[in-house]
């Protein structure tokens, strides 16, 4: 990789003024997706600034009808807190799910959030959740925040620092992966909650993670894998490559949001 | 050149590094523990997993500089001082678990990982699971499953001594 | 010696002895080894398939920081071209074409990762970065990936100067009596298929280090190789003329090679070379990114087979046409991989009367293809086992029925096969009944309905196999275009002590020699496994022995130790003799015990050994002191292991996806001397076939970009890609060699794909699928049930 300047803020503030100072700057904070790609040079920040240092932005905690993830909270903690696994099962199953030991281990929601990899698992999850995504300055809802592969409605230097999930009714998760890479190629996230019934997808889809409306409107009419069944995705919006055709994708996404509604129960 | 502060095996150290320079690249070169090894630059084959604070890390994906205080296990720092392995290091021994011996280092460290993270003990499905993260050409992984449940009767309690491979 | 220990010899599991290393993390392998004031090499490499290169500008490269030096072609002018071990020779007679294998690419790039230019810096990152800074003018070129596309009129050229990228068009066998046959024949099943394109991917990255000591103008070259003598036989007579007493070659601690580091790399020579220049060691460690880019690949084959039958589907002949991959230049063995490791395997297991094959060779703008585990029998397997169950179907008859009644009879060994083989021993029944067996064959029916209650959907596959290893005769792979003899060589060096040195010519990057070579020893001198060990690797320790490859070490470099050790035990008999004042001719001797036969009168291995070294009270005149013996040995034969696997398979046809559910392999690999090796050696094999079958495939686009190009895109098997392996064994002994022993390091890896392909394929057999194209990946699985749902609909 190429050299670059290293900070460690102790501040969400002084963070946000590195980063803000210079647009070439990039936050860490598990590093599982931004380090592999300084590795292989597709990427040169003049700086690196590592949110690790930060306190406060680590832990989840139930607040009413909301569970609030710090955005330094790693994967294997989200999998194995009792307050996740006992408020949204299938967010603690999700999580455990995600990479291996080693990125979960790591690995952040903050992270992952931010970065938005259209074949990323936790977008899916709070677009179905209808969560919010807290910044330094501002909240923001799942559904404005993610925008497109690796785009999201972050500024240039504004940091995740947590994310309000609302506690659903039920909700569940299915996903093939990659038979190579183990990212998801099609992954499904159902929630029924105060949102409504929601039904999101990531890793098939060409400009990252979306929602499927024909099968929210299935899924609140009736709740059942056979509401899904006979859903066909269109593949014009799916992405193709040597692991599967649009077609087989969008087969999929049909396939995991059946599955993901027997996970739901 | 910035500096870093971090315990491995339990010898602290101070090292000069880049901040470009990885945790393995810390690990080899400027400490020469080569037990710790590089398979691939995608961070998949977990050939370079070590302990950090007792979880299991890829040493290849994270900065020296993210290591500031940190405590790291390596290979190296497994077995007692007067040489008696760690169970899983006697456990891959018995059961025929490694060949090369390349991708061992990761193993062993990540399947330690895996058996403290799962205190009941673990199917064999869900040792294959838990070891997503760690490729091995060798083995075709039958004997280093074998191997992971074996060891880890040993490390929670549930026998007192290695379960002797069956013998052929 | 010792009456207590534990049994060590031939046939006990013995654990290994190099594990406590590698568990520590004391292994030595290439890159842990660094020299006083080393240096680092990066390579810059072609991003383009087929490009001419108008010009490279390093001049911005070598003012980078920590920069030593930057090396083009254009300072190579002195040195020789990479060259290929084995010439194959057309129909005709002509020799193969062989274009030159420039070491750094000159004027033109012939594949993605063609070398061009080195970089040498005080660090890694230094030569990284410097590397950036090379500007090479590059033109491309339409280049070409598939060898139908590269054989086809106007197709690009790879070389100047080679026809129609045709490296050789050569055959096997008989056409006229084939012909022949097929003109009787009452059915002719025919069926094609391609084998598909593998990159090895040891876990262990190349690496080299050249020194040069200008002292004493040595070189030593360390590297990634299972061969060292090979490589400096290549490197110091063809390419850097650097004679044998001055070059140094070690391949240490090695993380596996699985054929992929047989070969001569340029890397190897450029360190080598380049270390004289800038006089200070020079490392280079391939990124996995480079590996996938320049260690040779494996297979990439397109074939069609005929299948001649009698009424009572009895095999009258098999023909054979296969265009096989060489890649951009010919690594090492390429050229006799698809031809003498291949078509000589094509009768199997069966007693086929006639066969006839045809075999182009071709360039294209891919990375060269070579060896890999198995290495031309997988694909004569998979070719024959797949087209067996073709034409099993074809014709009505049972698969397991169909391939007994074709069987070579147990009792028809030695037997001669139309394609140059005589296979000296066998019993496919045995095998094939023991597989049967355990895999619960008989009741397999019950396991698919459970799983067809379950929505899934069941197969079951078999592949009845035999291969060609322990290579190899040197007389006569030297006829058929080999440019070196293929014999090995062992040391045994009793100390005064009597603790034993073995030096092995063999080379083990994984295959447990340290334990098994062992074995041998204290099965035949009664030596404690601990007072053994086993030296290899290292040209400067070892006299000149082939290394390891086609399973050959125990067949070959074991029976050069037996040798070896018949002429200690000779020794020692004549220095008993003396000792015990007795007849050289009534010495007996009997794991480490000499005895005046019918007397009790003995002396030990150690009695001995010290008496020849401390030469006091022996017959100096008669006998030279010492007890260190070496001995080459020259198979007569190749070995040939053979064997029956089984696989059963799930699909789930939602997905598509194939999961294992069971794998039963039953082979004899002849005398097993550590059966726990030899099961852990068919497991690994096996796992690789699985991925051959299910996971793995090396794409290029038609232009020659290549599509997986590293492990987030080339499938590797993990452990839940797999399922347990039972491994069994029924040993017929091989008949030529002292120790009995075939070889088990390939057997996995050959007899697996079909197996796995052949439940595929049963499990799909309500959809009225005949065959399906290796890797049977989810998406290609469920193309293949999605369209037979349409065509239903």
């Amino acid at each position: 990789m190429y050299d670059f300047e290293y900070h460690k803020p102790s501040s969400v503030a002084d963070a946000v003024k590195i980063l803000a100072a210079d647009p070439d700057a990039r936050a860490i904070s598990g590093g599982m997706t931004l380090l592999p790609a300084l590795k292989l040079r597709l990427n040169k920040p003049t700086s690196v600034v590592d949110l690790s240092g930060i306190a406060d932005l680590r832990g989840v905690k139930r607040e009413g009808g909301k569970l609030v993830v710090g955005a330094l909270t790693r994967h294997y903690e989200v999998a194995t807190s009792a307050e996740v696994k006992a408020s949204i099962p299938a967010l603690a199953a999700m999580a455990a799910s995600i990479g291996d030991t080693q990125v979960r281990n790591r690995g952040t929601m903050g992270g992952s959030v931010a970065n938005n990899d259209p074949s990323a698992d936790y977008p899916a999850a709070l677009l179905a959740l209808g969560a919010t995504i807290q910044t330094d300055r501002r909240t923001i809802s799942a559904d404005d925040f993610f925008q497109g592969m690796f785009a999201t409605a972050l500024e240039a230097g504004e940091l995740v620092t947590a994310i309000h999930i609302p506690v659903p009714e039920k909700a569940g998760y299915a996903k093939m992966k990659n038979p190579a890479s183990r990212y998801s190629m099609a992954g499904v996230f159902v929630a029924k909650g105060p949102a409504g019934v929601r039904v999101a997808v990531n890793g098939a889809g060409n400009n990252g993670v979306f929602r499927e409306a024909a099968m929210e409107a299935a899924l609140s009419a009736n709740w059942s894998a056979d509401a899904v069944a006979g859903i066909k995705v269109d593949p014009s919006g799916m992405n193709g490559d040597i692991h599967g055709s649009a077609e087989y994708r969008a087969h999929l996404v049909t396939v995991m949001a059946k599955r993901a509604v027997v996970d739901a129960g | 050149m910035p500096q870093v502060s971090l315990t491995v095996n339990g010898t602290k150290h101070t090292v000069e590094v880049e901040a470009r320079t990885l945790l393995v690249e810390l690990l080899r070169e400027k400490l020469r523990l080569t037990g710790t090894h590089v398979g691939c630059d995608t961070s998949q084959c977990g050939a370079c997993v070590v302990h950090m604070g007792g979880d299991s890390i890829k040493s290849c994906t994270i900065l020296a500089v993210q290591c500031e205080g940190a405590d790291v296990t390596t290979i190296e720092g497994l077995a007692a001082a007067d040489g008696t392995l760690h169970p899983m290091q006697e456990a891959f021994r018995e059961y025929h678990a490694l060949q090369c011996g390349f991708c061992t280092p990761g193993m062993v460290m990540s399947a330690i990982d895996l058996v403290n993270k799962h205190p009941d003990g673990m199917s064999e499905k869900e040792i294959r699971e838990g070891l997503e993260g760690n490729l091995c050409r060798c083995t075709g992984y039958h004997n280093i499953v074998k191997a992971i449940a074996a060891a880890s009767d040993v490390m929670q309690g549930r026998t007192a001594e290695l379960t002797p491979a069956a013998a052929e | 010696m010792n009456a207590v220990q534990p049994f060590e010899g031939i046939g006990a599991s013995v654990r290994r002895k190099e594990d406590f290393r590698f568990l520590q993390g004391r292994g030595m392998y290439t890159d842990d080894i660094n020299r006083p004031g080393q240096t680092h090499a990066f390579i810059l490499r072609s991003p383009h398939a087929h490009a001419t290169i108008q010009g490279i500008d390093t001049a911005a490269a070598k003012a980078m920081p920590g920069v030593l030096a930057v090396f083009t072609s254009a300072d190579m002018t002195a040195i020789g071209g990479i060259p290929c071990g084995w010439q194959i020779h057309n129909k005709d007679g002509t020799p193969m074409a062989e274009p030159k294998h420039p070491v750094l690419a000159e004027g033109k790039v012939r594949h993605v990762g063609d070398p061009v230019a080195v970089v040498v810096a005080e660090t890694r990152a230094q030569a990284r970065d410097a590397a950036e800074a090379i500007v090479v003018d590059y033109a491309p070129l339409q280049g070409v990936s598939s060898t139908e596309a590269a054989i086809a009129p106007g197709a690009p050229a790879v070389h100047d100067g080679v026809a129609g990228n045709l490296c050789y068009d050569w055959h096997i066998g008989d056409k006229a009596t084939t012909d022949a046959a097929f003109a009787k024949a009452a059915k002719v099943v025919k069926f094609s298929t391609t084998n598909n394109r593998l990159v090895p991917n040891a876990m262990e990255p190349r690496a080299a280090i050249g020194e040069f000591d200008a002292m004493s103008g040595d070189y030593t070259l360390y590297t990634t190789s299972q061969n060292p003598h090979v490589i400096r036989l290549l490197m110091g007579a063809f390419v850097l003329s650097i004679p044998e007493s001055k070059l140094r070659v070690v391949a240490p601690d090695v993380g596996g090679g699985f054929g992929s580091k047989i070969y001569h790399y340029a890397e190897e020579a450029i360190v080598t070379w380049a270390s004289a220049k800038v006089k200070r060691p020079i490392k280079w460690t391939a990124d996995r990114t480079e590996s996938f880019m320049s260690d040779a690949h494996g297979r990439d084959h397109v074939s069609t087979a005929e299948l001649a039958l009698d009424t009572d589907g009895k095999i009258l002949g098999l023909k054979v046409h296969t265009l096989a991959n060489m890649g951009a230049y010919l690594s090492t063995f390429a050229p006799c991989v698809p031809t003498y490791l291949y078509a000589t395997l094509l009768s199997g297991v069966y007693a086929t009367p006639v066969i006839y094959a045809e075999v182009k060779a071709v360039f294209t703008n891919t990375v060269p293809v070579d060896a890999y585990r198995g290495a031309g029998r997988p694909e004569a397997t998979y070719l024959l086992e797949r087209l067996m169950d073709v034409a099993a179907r074809e014709i009505g008859m049972d698969r397991v029925e169909f391939r007994k009644k074709n069987f070579i009879p147990t009792a028809a060994f030695p037997y001669q096969t139309p394609v140059a083989l005589q296979y000296d021993s066998g019993d496919y029944f045995s095998t094939l009944a023991g597989a049967l067996e355990t895999s619960g064959w008989a009741t397999f029916e019950e396991r698919r309905s459970e799983a067809k209650a379950r929505g899934k959907l069941r197969g079951i596959g078999i592949s009845t196999y035999v291969e060609a290893c322990g290579i190899a005769p040197s007389a006569v792979v030297g006829s058929l275009g080999a440019r070196a003899g293929l014999y090995e060589v062992g040391t045994i060096r009793v100390h005064p002590t009597g603790s034993v040195t073995v030096l092995t010519g063999t080379h083990s990057h994984g295959q447990g020699h340290e334990t098994t070579l062992a074995q041998l020893v204290a099965d035949k001198l009664g030596v404690p496994m601990a007072n053994i060990d086993i030296v290899h690797g290292d040209t400067a320790k070892v006299p000149f022995g082939m290394g390891t490859y086609g399973s050959r070490s125990l067949a070959v470099g074991g029976s050069a130790m037996d040798k070896a050790m018949d002429k200690i035990i000779a020794k020692g008999k004549r220095i008993a003799a003396h000792l015990m004042e007795a007849s050289v001719d009534d010495v007996e001797f009997e794991r480490g015990t000499f005895r005046v036969a019918g007397t009790d009168k003995t002396k030990s291995l150690t009695d001995i050994s010290l008496a020849a070294y401390v030469p006091h009270n022996y017959p100096i005149d008669e006998i030279e002191p010492g007890l260190d013996e070496t001995a080459f040995y020259d198979p007569k034969n190749f070995t040939y292991p053979g064997g029956c696997h089984i696989c059963e398979v799930e699909i789930d046809p939602d997905t598509g996806k194939v999961s294992v559910m069971g794998f039963t392999a039953v082979d004899d690999v002849g005398r097993v001397i550590n059966p726990m090796i030899v099961e852990g050696q068919v497991q690994g094999g096996v796992a690789q076939g699985i991925g051959q079958a299910l996971l793995e495939a090396a794409i290029y686009d038609a232009d020659g970009q290549l599509i997986s190009g590293s492990m987030m895109d080339y499938t590797m098997p993990r452990a839940d890609d797999l399922a347990p392996v039972s491994v069994a064994t029924h040993t017929t002994l091989c008949t030529h060699n002292p120790l009995g022993v075939k070889g088990c390091g390939e057997v996995g890896a050959i007899g697996s794909p079909p197996a796995v392909m052949n439940a595929v394929v049963d499990a799909l057999r309500d959809f009225g699928v005949n065959h399906v194209e290796m890797p049977a990946t989810p998406a290609k699985i469920w193309n293949i049930i999605n369209g037979h749902r349409m065509a239903a609909e």
